[in-house]
């Protein structure tokens, strides 16, 4: 399989000036990364690592304050290739939602409440298709009843629904015109577990159907587990470790990885456990060298001043740890990878 | 459930029932928010007690009816021997938000973004009449440190300057000041980060071994509670549906609601991905209205019975169940040990 998106030492900082004070929040810093065709990319990470900031500019919906400074992000449609960040207005619009969806965080509450469903339906796919409205609501009931939700929905307002089952139109609605790339931020925050459940599940079906390629983004490694096939882990802006699922929840090799995994309680068995100690870092001013070494157990000295390079384990696995280079020695590094 | 007398009683509620009307133009439905829910609280020894279930199975309401921001519609609740809605105001403001005092879901919604967090912590002491003035910085930092900040850390500072745990954990000094026997936390967590979850639940274990504070812990998320709460009771539209020891509702759950909502819990483990099959109701209130078991049309054990009655509660295995699969007089003594033991009927053998 091919990739479909290429990123390319990205770096986009939120550039902000007020009363003559120049603020620079760097919330992705120098990321490189692909994903391929057809797989659901998980990107994990604690709140303010820069998760939300980098799907932004994934999908070429940045605007001033944030500024991409470097780097490059490029689609891979077919034979065509599009560098996204120099899209026109226009070409973007013709992009999105056709090629490129997006389930937004809270989406539950994007449903506007005084129109039923169906004509939701319907004004979202005039805008990108010539249909009627008998047409779009027939395609819509089709749509549903692929997914295995009951089309009495559409007859509902949004506030008759459940929030898991407004959760769940939201999804339908961002890709019944089956977008070949799907961005879905925060989908199951604040949801009960069996919602939870149940929008996983659906996002699952939707990927399966039409071979989409889904990029995913959320906290929670529980969900990853149960989804995503491959998971890059972020701190601070940049990936520090990235692998398929099973490596980076059955071995980790960076401490932050590990603690991601360790503080989830077990359910197994009652044993302690220990919340990762201080916070992210504030992005305006990371710290030097590793930026996990104030919080990271194992630092040594030269984490402090020394910035970890990216190495590959093998060539699906991925760290950016001094402990791991200096176990398999410099040969690995990503310059002469 | 053990019988306590009426000295030892913490908390005490009693058929619980709160009703609400939703008018629609000249009709009128009758909504049982809370519906029949008994359990006790005994001062004996601190306990962490969770309230546990999907979103919209009540939790909430039984949250403000315990914290007396609700009235019941039915039924008894008392705290320490005194009947909740015959409460006055005076005693209320003196001593009932003395003795037990709420954590609420999100901290940042809790604190005006406008006021810096210390007032709230001073403005509770001036209220309730904790410290002398000349005390009051000492007492602030002494109660800070038990939730393992100082007052220096967060002197002078707005809440966007504090991270979501650190928030929390405001919160919950806030409500310590009053030095309560019982903290409500309505979803603690839900709005904080996995990892820093633990840190705000380790905190609740603190204070109740070292504080002896009482906790109702509600939340959705059953792998926080099993991980500190002592007992559990999981709520399904209203109802108390299994009520135990945590080791037991849900190391080895019986109903089959709880066996969902325990399966449901996403793992950070490729070993233990879920099976693929789970119902979900299309609205909350078309369940409540249900004349019969409210678990019924998404039961994958349902029988015929479960359609037409509400079934009663049943004392098995240390815990109490309400279920018709472990009520003899509809499945029989025999198949009653065989359900507790694990063994449910297959899904497609049930007719």
């Amino acid at each position: 399989m091919g990739n479909l998106v290429e990123v390319e030492n990205l770096r986009a900082y939120y550039i902000t000036q007020a009363y003559g004070v120049k603020r620079t929040v760097r919330a992705v810093d120098g990321i490189s990364m692909t994903i391929r065709e057809g797989e659901i990319y998980g990107i994990a990470g604690e709140s303010g690592c820069g998760k939300s900031t980098l799907l932004r500019v994934l999908m070429a919906a940045h605007k001033p304050p944030l500024t991409v400074v470097e780097g490059t992000v490029k689609y891979v449609f077919g034979d065509m290739s599009i560098n996204a960040l120099e899209m026109s207005e226009q070409e973007i619009r013709d992009l999105r939602w056709k090629e490129i969806s997006y389930v937004p965080q809270g989406s539950m509450h994007v449903l506007n409440p005084v129109r039923r469903i169906q004509d939701q339906f319907h004004d979202f796919i005039s805008a990108h298709r010539q249909v009627g409205k008998r047409e779009s609501r027939e395609m819509a009931r089709k749509y549903l009843t692929e997914l295995g939700l009951p089309d009495s929905v559409l007859m509902a307002y949004p506030h008759q629904l459940s929030g898991g089952m407004r959760q769940r139109v939201t999804i339908a609605l961002a890709t019944i015109l089956w977008p070949r790339l799907i961005f879905v931020d925060e989908p199951t925050t604040a949801l009960d577990v069996v919602v939870q459940r149940g929008v996983i599940q659906l996002l699952k079906d939707v990927q399966e159907r039409e071979g989409s390629t889904i990029v995913l983004i959320t906290h929670d490694l529980g969900v990853h587990a149960n989804l995503a096939e491959r998971i890059a882990v972020l701190y601070a802006g940049q990936i520090v470790e990235e692998a398929d699922a099973r490596t980076i929840l059955k071995t980790p090799r960076h401490p932050y990885t590990h603690y991601l995994i360790h503080s989830l309680p077990d359910l197994d068995e009652r044993v302690e456990r220990e919340s990762i100690p201080g916070r992210p870092p504030a992005l305006d001013n990371p710290p030097t060298g590793c930026r996990f070494h104030p919080r990271c157990p194992l630092a040594m000295e030269k984490c402090k001043h020394v910035e970890p390079h990216m190495v590959y384990l093998h060539s699906n696995h991925r760290v950016a740890c001094h402990l791991v280079t200096d176990e398999i020695g410099s040969t690995y590094d990503a310059d002469k990878r | 459930m053990t019988q306590t007398n009426a000295e030892s009683r913490l908390l005490h509620a009693e058929n619980v029932t709160k009703i609400f009307h939703i008018r629609n133009g000249l009709s009128s439905i009758k909504f049982h928010a809370v519906d029949d829910v008994s359990f006790t609280m005994t001062t004996d020894r601190p306990e962490i007690f969770s309230i546990a279930g999907e979103s919209g199975s009540g939790k909430t309401t039984l949250a403000r009816m315990l914290l007396g921001m609700e009235k019941t519609s039915a039924g008894l609740l008392t705290y320490k021997g005194r009947d909740l809605n015959q409460l006055s105001k005076r005693e209320k403001r003196r001593w009932f938000y003395k003795e037990v005092q709420p954590v609420f879901q999100d901290p940042f919604a809790a604190f005006n973004p406008l006021n810096r967090i210390d007032r709230y912590l001073y403005e509770t002491v001036k209220n309730f009449r904790m410290a002398s003035k000349g005390e009051m910085d000492r007492y602030v930092d002494h109660v800070l440190q038990e939730v393992g900040l100082s007052l220096a850390e967060i002197k002078g500072r707005y809440p966007n300057e504090l991270s979501g745990g650190q928030a929390q954990r405001v919160a919950v000094a806030r409500a310590l000041i009053t030095r309560p026997s019982l903290i409500v936390a309505d979803e603690p967590v839900s709005m904080l980060d996995a990892s820093l979850r633990m840190s705000v639940v380790n905190m609740f274990r603190r204070l109740k071994d070292e504080q002896g504070v009482n906790i109702i812990y509600i939340t959705h998320d059953l792998a926080t509670a099993f991980y500190s709460a002592d007992r559990i009771a999981v709520m399904l539209r209203g109802w108390i549906v299994e009520m135990g020891p945590v080791e037991q509702v849900l190391g080895r759950p019986l109903h089959p609601y709880t066996r969902n909502l325990k399966e449901s819990i996403p793992r950070a483990d490729p070993d233990k991905k879920w099976p693929r099959t789970s119902g979900l109701a299309v609205t909350d209130v078309d369940e409540y209205r249900l004349t019969s078991c409210r678990f019924a049309s998404r039961c994958p054990y349902v029988m015929d019975i479960c359609r037409h009655k509400v079934p009663g509660v049943h004392q098995v295995e240390g815990r109490a169940v309400k279920c018709f699969l472990y009520d003899p007089t509809v499945v029989g003594e025999e198949n009653v040990a065989r359900h507790a033991a694990g063994l449910l009927p297959t899904p497609s053998t049930i007719q």
